[in-house]
């Protein structure tokens, strides 16, 4: 089962094309790890699959994405629903400087969601799978900015699965972070799988090679080969991707 | 350069810290002098006849009751309608608003607007909303001009503050589904509330300051009114009835009693809004 389908993908930022031909499914119910240098595309790209490209004004996109086989740029696609069904992580923490239950709670109430029971329990359960229910179950009512930065973005994740997508896009969401915070984003990672999609850009190939089960290398906006982490890192059918995976160039 | 002697160098020095001192402490002077000489003269003046009744020949009273009331009007009136201008405005310049240049001319003449000397929105103020669109010289017209002449301060206020809300609030809101709007009303503008107040506080304080502007269009009455019939007849505030009694009725007793007033009244709104600045810096670190 394919949860996007990407075909032909470039885009533009302004004369600047940050991306070229991307061709690439992406399963369901797995961890697809997006790797290669800085400035590769690999954001821009993850950025392209719900849409937050649209807030930079000077972006033209061409080509088709496909989520569970609706084209997300059709004209006449609802942009809120894809947002609300393809959540996102930033690489930066970034709580709204409100309660944390108020934070969980933000995304289900946009969504009509307004009974203080029902609100209780998305909030409980988001935490729980974010593994923050333990820590922040009794300052529920406190400030979010109060939180550890590791605390911060798990935060953020329950706050992303509160709305119930279907996938989760981490942009980095890991690179600000201690190695302890690290590994418990990790571990998380490694338990939703089991219900969502989840697409991740790192620059950590341990990292990638830890918890994706897919991997898609890109190099100046050219996704040069995408494969099973274990062969993509094991036996790649491109030498940029041996090179790069061994550390040789990055 | 020709080298001076380190005797040379005391000297000037001295010299130079003498003359900044002087300076500091003759603003502070001047500051004291006008407190103390309206403070000393004003306080005594102030008895409950004066705040509480109107000033009428028959009954023999001088009172000041209707123009703490016509400040009050005036107030109510010209902030109901340039917060939701002041704010909407500048809500469109920096959230939704894609053409730079437009923004740029607009943001321009907001500051424009900022300088120009207050009698001048006086005689436009009369000319506009008096002799072209027929109101009476009152509380309404008199809160109309005012609404032009703060509007900017509330516009930059508010813009200044929306500037301070990182985008990755906005980004966050809009990647969990919200819509523009409910993003702003539910993320944006709260982060950015002590900026809008602070503007709020200090437009109230040139409001209450103001006489230039409402000479022509507030007018000098000083008779007691309702706030409905204060909307269309003439109704001077402190500041206005401070004139006519320094002036026309020579009742400098009276005069000093609004300075004090006023004064008291600006100490106070200068006090809030640089402690809700304050409460904004804190939230920036």
């Amino acid at each position: 089962m394919k949860a996007f389908e990407v075909s032909e993908l470039s885009l533009w930022y302004g004369n600047y094309r940050a991306l070229h031909d991307i061709s690439i499914d992406i399963p369901r119910n797995n961890v697809t790890a997006l790797i290669g240098p800085s400035g590769c595309g690999k954001s821009t790209f993850l950025k392209t699959l719900n849409r937050m490209q649209d807030l930079c004004k000077t972006v033209r996109i061409e080509g088709e994405v496909l989520f569970e086989g609706e084209d997300i740029y059709d004209p006449k696609a609802d942009v809120n629903k894809i947002r609300k069904d393809v959540g996102m992580v930033f690489q930066k923490a970034n709580p709204f400087p409100m309660s944390i239950y108020d934070n969980v709670a933000y995304g289900p109430r946009i969504h009509g969601t307004r009974a203080k029971k029902e609100l209780d329990q998305i909030v409980e359960e988001s935490l729980r799978r974010a593994a923050l229910w333990e820590e922040a179950k009794d300052r529920l009512g406190k400030s979010a900015l109060g939180l550890s930065g590791g605390q911060q973005q798990r935060l953020c994740i329950a706050r992303a699965l509160a709305v119930k997508p279907k996938v989760l896009l981490l942009d980095e969401s890991t690179s600000a972070l201690d190695p302890i915070s690290t590994g418990q984003i990790e571990e998380l990672v490694g338990t939703l799988k089991k219900d969502y999609t989840v697409i991740m850009v790192t620059h950590n190939m341990q990292q990638a090679v830890r918890v994706s089960d897919y991997a898609a290398f890109f190099l100046l906006g050219d996704l040069i080969e995408s494969a099973p982490t274990e062969k993509l890192f094991g036996n790649p059918e491109r030498p940029e991707t041996a090179d790069y995976v061994h550390g040789l160039f990055g | 350069m020709r080298s001076q002697t380190p005797n040379a160098r005391k000297v000037k020095n001295a010299i130079l810290r003498a003359l900044v001192y002087a300076g500091g402490i003759l603003v502070c002077l001047i500051l004291l002098f006008i407190l103390v000489y309206i403070f000393s003269r004003g306080i005594p003046s102030i008895t409950t006849e004066l705040l509480t009744t109107e000033s009428s020949y028959i009954h023999d009273t001088i009172g000041i009751l209707p123009n703490i009331l016509n400040t009050l009007y005036i107030v109510v009136v010209a902030m109901v309608i340039v917060i939701p201008l002041g704010v909407c405005a500048a809500i469109y310049l920096n959230e939704y608003a894609n053409n730079y240049k437009l923004v740029r001319v607009i943001s321009f003449a907001v500051e424009t607007l900022t300088g120009i000397p207050s009698v001048i929105f006086g005689l436009v103020g009369m000319l506009f909303f008096i002799q072209l669109m027929g109101l009476k010289a009152g509380v309404l017209a008199g809160g109309l001009t005012l609404v032009v002449m703060v509007l900017p301060t509330i516009i930059s206020n508010t813009l200044e503050s929306l500037k301070t809300v990182p985008d990755s609030y906005r980004e966050g809101a809009l990647a969990l589904g919200s819509g523009k709007w409910h993003m702003i009303r539910t993320v944006v503008l709260p982060s950015s509330v002590d900026g809008i107040v602070t503007g709020c506080i200090l437009a109230v304080g040139r409001i209450v300051g103001e006489s230039a502007a409402l000479l022509y269009t507030a007018g000098f009455g000083l008779i007691l009114n309702g706030f409905m019939t204060a909307l269309q007849s003439s109704s001077a505030t402190l500041t206005v009835a401070l004139y006519v009694y320094a002036t026309e009725r020579g009742e400098l007793n009276v005069a000093f009693a609004i300075a004090t007033i006023l004064l008291l009244l600006t100490l106070l709104l200068n006090f809030a809004a640089s402690l809700s600045a304050s409460k904004l810096n804190n939230r920036e670190k």
